[in-house]
Formats: C-alpha cells, sequence, structure tokens
C-alpha cells in the first residue's frame, strides 16, 4: 500500500523536546512554526505565511496621530508562578509600554529564543497563554521568529516581543512631562508580582496566596485619558522592575522635578506586607506587571481617580502624592511613623537584609 | 500583622516625641549612639530624626556586620571560590562589598566564581549535601544573632560526617565593640567620649542577655538602654536615655521586655559554646585589630574550618586613604564629613564598608536623609 | 503566609507562640504580657507628651 502523500507525522506536544532542527530553519522547523505559533496566534497575517507583517495604515495616524513602538525582553524564572506565566507577562509589558506613551496597541512581534530540550508541552503552554491574553487585549501576534539554542546556553525560553500602536493626535504623554503641582495616582497594590515570583524561588521557599498582578492597562489608560480634558495626562508609567520607588525616580529625573509621596497612601495588601517584612525586602522596589502610576494636572486629578476607580484594574486607586519643585530631583516619603524619609534609586538587586 | 503594626503607630509617636522634647533640658545636647544594623535601619526607614527634639542627635555605630568586615576576608572567600573552585555560599549584603582588584563577590561571580546567596546557614548545608563532589564554604558573617545557627550547621555537618562543607568564620562580638568606642583615641585626646549613652542592639540582646551591659554602664559610667527594633522602641529608649542623663544616673536599662531577660537565650549561647572559641585578635575594618572581638570555630571541629581545610592566611588590606569610615563607625565623624561621601562613594560604587550595606551609616544616609543635608545647605546659605 | 524556620534555638516553644526570626530561625520568644505592658506604657507617654503640648520642633 502506498503510504499517504503529504502525510506528516505531527508533533509530539504531549511529551516532545525541542531540538536542533526545530532551529534550522527547514521542515521540522515550518512544522513548530505551523502546529504551536500560527495555530495558536491564528490571524491573517500569520496566515499569509511570509516573514513579516504587511499592515494597514490605523485612522489615528491618517487624522495627524502617531506611531509608537516599544519593545521588551522577558527572562523570568519560573516560566510559570501564580497568576501567571512569561507567555501572558510577555504581551501584558509590551502592551502596556505602549499604552504608557498614551497609544491603542494594534500589533505584536514575538521572537522566541528556545533552549534544545525544552519541553513542547511547555512551550504550548506559554504560546496558549500568549494567545489568549492577546485575544483579551484585542492585539494580534502578526509576526514573529523562533530559534534554537544549545542546550545550557538558554534557559527554557526567551521571549522577546515588540509593540506597535498609534497614539491620537494632540496626546502628548511622556516620562519628561511632569510639573510641579501635580498629583500622582497609583493604579492599586504594589509588590503583587515580585512577590509571587519571589514565592517560587527556592531558596526563600515560603507559601503564599499572592499571585502575580499581570495584565494588560491600555483599557485603563484610554478611560483615564478620556476622563481628563486633552493634555491632562502628563505622564503615565508602569512600575515593573525596580518597583515603585525607582519609577518614581526616573520620572523625577526625566522631568527635573522632585515628588512628595504619603506612605499611608500607597496600597499594599497584608499578604504581601507580610511577605516583604519576613524576607527584609522593601516593597517599594519589587516588581509589579499590572499596575500604572500617573502625573495629572491638579484640576483633573479627582476625575481621572474616579475613572480609575470605575475599570476593573484601578478599583483600588489613590493618590499617593504631589510632584514639587526641587532642583535635587529627590523622591521624599512621609512615613506612616510621622518621619520622613527619601525613597532613593534602587541599588542593585534588591536583596533579603540580615541584620 | 500584630505585634509590629502597634509598635509603629504614628499618634503614639508624635506621642512619644512630644514627651522626649518636653524633658530634654534647655541648653544641653545628648549624643547616643546606636550599634545595631536594624536600628540603623529603623531610624533611616521611619524618619525617626525628623521626630526628635534637634538637641537630641542620633549616632550610628559599628552594629552592621557587613561594614566591619575588612577587606582580607572577603579576599579569602573570593579566593577560594576563583583559585580553588569552592562554592561560596553567603547572606545578601556580604556580596556587594568591594574588597581588592575591585572585585566583589558579585563581580567574582561574574567572572566564574560560583557564589550562591543564602538566606540562613542552613541552605549552605543543603547545597553541600547536593554536591558532595565539590567544596562548599559557608562565609559565616554577623554579631551574635547570626552566630548560632553558623554553630548549628557545623554541628549538624559533624553528626552527618559531611566531608566537603567548610565555614570560614568572621562572626564578631558585640561587647568587645563598645569597648573599643569607650576606649578609642578620641578618648585619649581628649579625654571624654563625645556619646553620653548608648542604645543597646534588639536581635543580639535577645541572645546575650542584658546581663552584659551591665558592666559598660558601672565602668565607662554610661547609660545603655537595650531596645527593640520597631520605631517606638527606639523613641522609648531615647526617652529613658534622656532620663538616665538628666538625672545623673548610669544604668543598663532594657526597654525591649517583650523579647529580652537578663540571661539571655541560653540554649543558642551553649551551642555557640561548644563549636566555637574568642580569637585573640581580629580586624575589624575601619578600627584596625580589636583583641578578643572575634569568634574561631573549635579544634574539635577543625575538619569545618575554612581557614584550616585551605590553609588560608590573613592578609590586612588598607583602605582608601580619604576613607572616613573609622571615624564614622566610632561615632566622631559623619557621612557628610567624608571628602568621598556622594561623589566617588556611593552605594553603587562603595569606597569604604559604611556605604555598601544599606544599615551602614552613609548608606542609611544616602538612602534615606540626603535631603536634609539639602534643606540645611539652604537654610544657611 | 507560612515559611518553614528552624526552633533549634528556642526548644521550648509551644504551638500559638510569637516568635522572633532571624535568619531562619526562631532566636527568642515573645512574652505577650510584657508586650502588652510595653504597649500601655508607650500610649501613656504619648498621652502625656501631648498634654505637655509639646509639638516637634
Amino acid at each position: 500500500m502506498a503510504a499517504k502523500r503529504g502525510y506528516v507525522r505531527p508533533l509530539d506536544l504531549k511529551r516532545g523536546r525541542v531540538d536542533m532542527n526545530h532551529g534550522a530553519g527547514g521542515r521540522a522547523a515550518m512544522q513548530l512554526i505551523d502546529e504551536v505559533f500560527v495555530r495558536a496566534f491564528d490571524n491573517e497575517f500569520l496566515r499569509q505565511g511570509n516573514d513579516g507583517a504587511s499592515l494597514p495604515v490605523p485612522p489615528e495616524l491618517l487624522q495627524g496621530g502617531r506611531l509608537v513602538m516599544a519593545c521588551d525582553g522577558h527572562v523570568v524564572s519560573p516560566l510559570f508562578f501564580a497568576g501567571g506565566d512569561l507567555g501572558c507577562l510577555a504581551v501584558h509589558g509590551t502592551v502596556n509600554d505602549v499604552a504608557m506613551l498614551g497609544a491603542r496597541p494594534l500589533w505584536l512581534a514575538a521572537s522566541f529564543i528556545l533552549e534544545e530540550g525544552f519541553a513542547l508541552a511547555d512551550l504550548k503552554r506559554l504560546v496558549d497563554s500568549m494567545a489568549a491574553a492577546a485575544r483579551e487585549a484585542g492585539v494580534a501576534v502578526v509576526t514573529g521568529d523562533t530559534k534554537v539554542v544549545e542546550q545550557g546556553k538558554g534557559d527554557g525560553c526567551f521571549i522577546a516581543t515588540t509593540g506597535v500602536g498609534v497614539v491620537a493626535r494632540g496626546v502628548d504623554v511622556g516620562g519628561a512631562n511632569a510639573r510641579p503641582g501635580d498629583v500622582l495616582l497609583l493604579s492599586g497594590p504594589i509588590g503583587e508580582h515580585g512577590v509571587a515570583v519571589l514565592s517560587t524561588r527556592e531558596s526563600l521557599e515560603f507559601e503564599t496566596e499572592v499571585r502575580s498582578d499581570t495584565a494588560a492597562l491600555h483599557g485603563l489608560v484610554a478611560t483615564m485619558l478620556a476622563a481628563a480634558p486633552a493634555g491632562a495626562v502628563h505622564v503615565l508609567r508602569d512600575p515593573t522592575r525596580g518597583g515603585l520607588g525607582t519609577t518614581l525616580n526616573e520620572i523625577a529625573r526625566q522631568s527635573g522635578v522632585g515628588m512628595l509621596i504619603e506612605e499611608a497612601t500607597i496600597p499594599v495588601q497584608p499578604q504581601v506586607e507580610a511577605a516583604c517584612e519576613l524576607l527584609g525586602l522593601d516593597v517599594l522596589y519589587i516588581a509589579n506587571e499590572g499596575k500604572l502610576v500617573a502625573a495629572v494636572a491638579p484640576e483633573a486629578g479627582a476625575a481621572v481617580l474616579a475613572a480609575m476607580r470605575a475599570h476593573p484594574c484601578g478599583a483600588q486607586a489613590a493618590q499617593i502624592g504631589r510632584v514639587v519643585a526641587d532642583e535635587h530631583r529627590f523622591v521624599q516619603m512621609d512615613t506612616r511613623f510621622g518621619g520622613r524619609r527619601i525613597v532613593d534609586w534602587l541599588s542593585g538587586e534588591p536583596l533579603p537584609r540580615i541584620c | 500583622m500584630k505585634y509590629v503594626d502597634e509598635f509603629r503607630d504614628g499618634t503614639l509617636a508624635r506621642g512619644l516625641a512630644a514627651r522626649i522634647a518636653a524633658e530634654v533640658q534647655p541648653g544641653h545636647r545628648y549624643q547616643f549612639m546606636e550599634f545595631c544594623g536594624g536600628h540603623t535601619h529603623a531610624i533611616s526607614r521611619y524618619g525617626i530624626a525628623e521626630l526628635l527634639p534637634p538637641a537630641v542627635r542620633m549616632i550610628h555605630g559599628p552594629g552592621c556586620p557587613v561594614c566591619v568586615l575588612p577587606i582580607g576576608r572577603i579576599d579569602q572567600a573570593i579566593g577560594v571560590a576563583l583559585d580553588r573552585g569552592a562554592i561560596v555560599c553567603t547572606y545578601g549584603d556580604t556580596m556587594r562589598v568591594p574588597a581588592s582588584r575591585s572585585l566583589s563577590l558579585t563581580q567574582a561571580k561574574a567572572q566564574g566564581g560560583d557564589i550562591r546567596m543564602v538566606y540562613s546557614a542552613a541552605d549552605a548545608l543543603k547545597v553541600a549535601r547536593a554536591q558532595p563532589g565539590r567544596e562548599v564554604v559557608f562565609f559565616a558573617i554577623g554579631f551574635e544573632t547570626t552566630t548560632p545557627p553558623t554553630a548549628l550547621v557545623i554541628r549538624q555537618a559533624a553528626q552527618e560526617r559531611l566531608a566537603n562543607f567548610s565555614v570560614l568564620c568572621c562572626h564578631v562580638l558585640t561587647p568587645s565593640a563598645i569597648t573599643y568606642i569607650l576606649e578609642s583615641p578620641e578618648v585619649r585626646r581628649y579625654g571624654a567620649v563625645p556619646i553620653d549613652g548608648f542604645v543597646g542592639p534588639a536581635h543580639v540582646s535577645i541572645v546575650i542577655g542584658s546581663r552584659p551591659y551591665e558592666h559598660f554602664a558601672a565602668v565607662y559610667r554610661k547609660p545603655v538602654v537595650i531596645a527593640g527594633f520597631e520605631p517606638l522602641d527606639v523613641m522609648q529608649a531615647v526617652l529613658m536615655l534622656v532620663r538616665q542623663v538628666n538625672e545623673g544616673r548610669a544604668e543598663a536599662e532594657n526597654q525591649f521586655l517583650r523579647a529580652v531577660t537578663r540571661e539571655g537565650n541560653l540554649a543558642a549561647q551553649r551551642v555557640v559554646q561548644q563549636v566555637f572559641e574568642v580569637r585573640e585578635c581580629f580586624e575589624w575594618r575601619g578600627l584596625g585589630e580589636v583583641p578578643f572581638s572575634a569568634l574561631k570555630i573549635r579544634s574539635e571541629y577543625a575538619g569545618f574550618d575554612a581557614e584550616r581545610r585551605f590553609g588560608l592566611v590573613y592578609a590586612p588590606v588598607p583602605d582608601h586613604k580619604q576613607c572616613e569610615c573609622g571615624a564614622i563607625l566610632r561615632g566622631v565623624k559623619r557621612p557628610t564629613d567624608c571628602k568621598l561621601f556622594g561623589n566617588v562613594c556611593t552605594p553603587e560604587n562603595p569606597v569604604g564598608s559604611c556605604m555598601v550595606s544599606s544599615e551602614g551609616a552613609c548608606a542609611a544616609h544616602y538612602a534615606y536623609g540626603r535631603f536634609r543635608d539639602a534643606r540645611e545647605g539652604r537654610e544657611a546659605a | 503566609m507560612r515559611k518553614a524556620i528552624s526552633i533549634a534555638l528556642t526548644p521550648d516553644v509551644a504551638l500559638g507562640d510569637y516568635v522572633i526570626v532571624h535568619v531562619g530561625h526562631a532566636i527568642g520568644t515573645l512574652d505577650a504580657e510584657e508586650a502588652a505592658a510595653t504597649l500601655a506604657l508607650f500610649a501613656e507617654l504619648a498621652a502625656s507628651g501631648a498634654a505637655a503640648g509639646g509639638g516637634v520642633a
């Protein structure tokens, strides 16, 4: 009996592993792309099967808007953690970078560096998660690339994403726009992502119910921009690595201003506080993946805050302080205790204290 | 959080601050030294200096074990990793201290050294069990609080007859540090220590008890108040010290009654006695050679002593000529008195030990208190 | 949240006791009565301080 023409044995997604052939650009590579990536991301651009995507001009651009592009590498370990995984983290991270410029995110490109031996089941899980996150966020993964490195030269899977979005005419949001008098608004409790990931690190083993807060924030951003008069939202930034403390310092430096925040107004979950207390970590420097901080013109502060609280991603939004004039660009904080300290840049990695 | 939040209450803080302000005698200055990393951190993090009246000044003493760890000892740890291929395990802050050849443990790791951060001494033991073919060295630093856990792992390693585990012991003793400060050159030169009293360490006192401090109060006529590590504890201790000074008393008092007893933790003291003995001499960074101030491993446990196992020799390395860490650790200079502070010497690029750990006087001031310098500068102008 | 710690240095500790933890070990137990006494003392001192009308300079 003649073998059926054109039959290709499907990938063993349950027990198979990535091998060097999958990165070689030949049939095996094509199969991986078709059966894992294209199948999950499934859109008109990918279906064309080209190495790049040919994209239409978004309407805002025709009306005098601008293009926005952002790029992120994702190397978190472990790949799967309470509340998320590397896949959805990659989507949220880049969608958020684009959104922080006041833009509507449209398309993503994703590059995968896979380590030889990486389980296909894990890859499928990550890619499916990415696809779900992208669909939920209303963006399409329109092009991508896959490479395989030898065993030992990669941590299982690294993902790099580039995002493209469009910002409407008249919207100018950027780190250098903070002005003395602006109110500082934070969209919700801090420290969740960092604590969730830390709790899985072997050496720090602890049980906690804290889940990563990874989320796409462009919907929240759109609501905020709509609630304020044009130009009232000056700065938007998501406090990822380095936490809120680092992000506030970045903005202060870029804008040439100082800040005064009140510790008592910063929302933190009791479980996150307990974890930081036990490990000797300062929650101000712990990563967040589903929060943003905004500097807004004072007259628009109340309206923007109300809009944030009405949105699922901003239910616990709070005003945490103000931008002030300060040649030293210090971020100062009035502590719950009643004293004052500065919240400095993070030095090196946040290491648990011993004394 | 129970037993934590109540001790950080802002309303009580204001009341206590008012109480201290009311009892400070007009025209008098009070200078108190604390030498517990936890206290340095609490004072900075909660902004306690802002709450105390200007007449009361807090001086950060040598209570940060990372800060008093000499360069030569870090060189030993790096050497054992890079030159002898051992896995070196240590607590977090130690990794950042810059040693010879501009290398810190973090940088030695980037150069290929197998150096791992651990949260407890027991983790180092786990590594040794998991890697029987490799030498594992636990770089043990700290005052009397971290010493008992190290003693426990050495005892455990002996029981399990582990053949690949050893400890590079740099544990130091608190009473010796206090004595050294009280007998410092400034005393000989000026006949007086510019310190009116001491805030005794929190965790250390849980282990050693309040008894060892009675000696200082009696012999050197300086009040000592052992304080808990929450900010309200520190403030109450300051009040108790102010009262002692006003009343001309010099006693060892215990504010941390909920955790510190006169005798301390006898179980912990026993295990330390079993495994360690006092070294005749040990160099402290910034203070020089201090007699009977540190511990070494007893000969019964020689097999777990990294110094003996690897034939390590201690070579002292001098600090940068303009580094004022020594004077700062002894409480006679402030971070801002050092020419290197904030320009050459910063947390990213620490030159001296006081800048390395967040509990070092310079690091604490840089991270939490620089705004005060700016403000004072403006007011003086 | 939960974390496993060693009680080798506090052998007499009982379930429900509060302990002070350092580098993964319990180094001492908290005396609940003394804690309450300390808090009461804070409150007393704070009240008398506020009454003395002292503001922080």
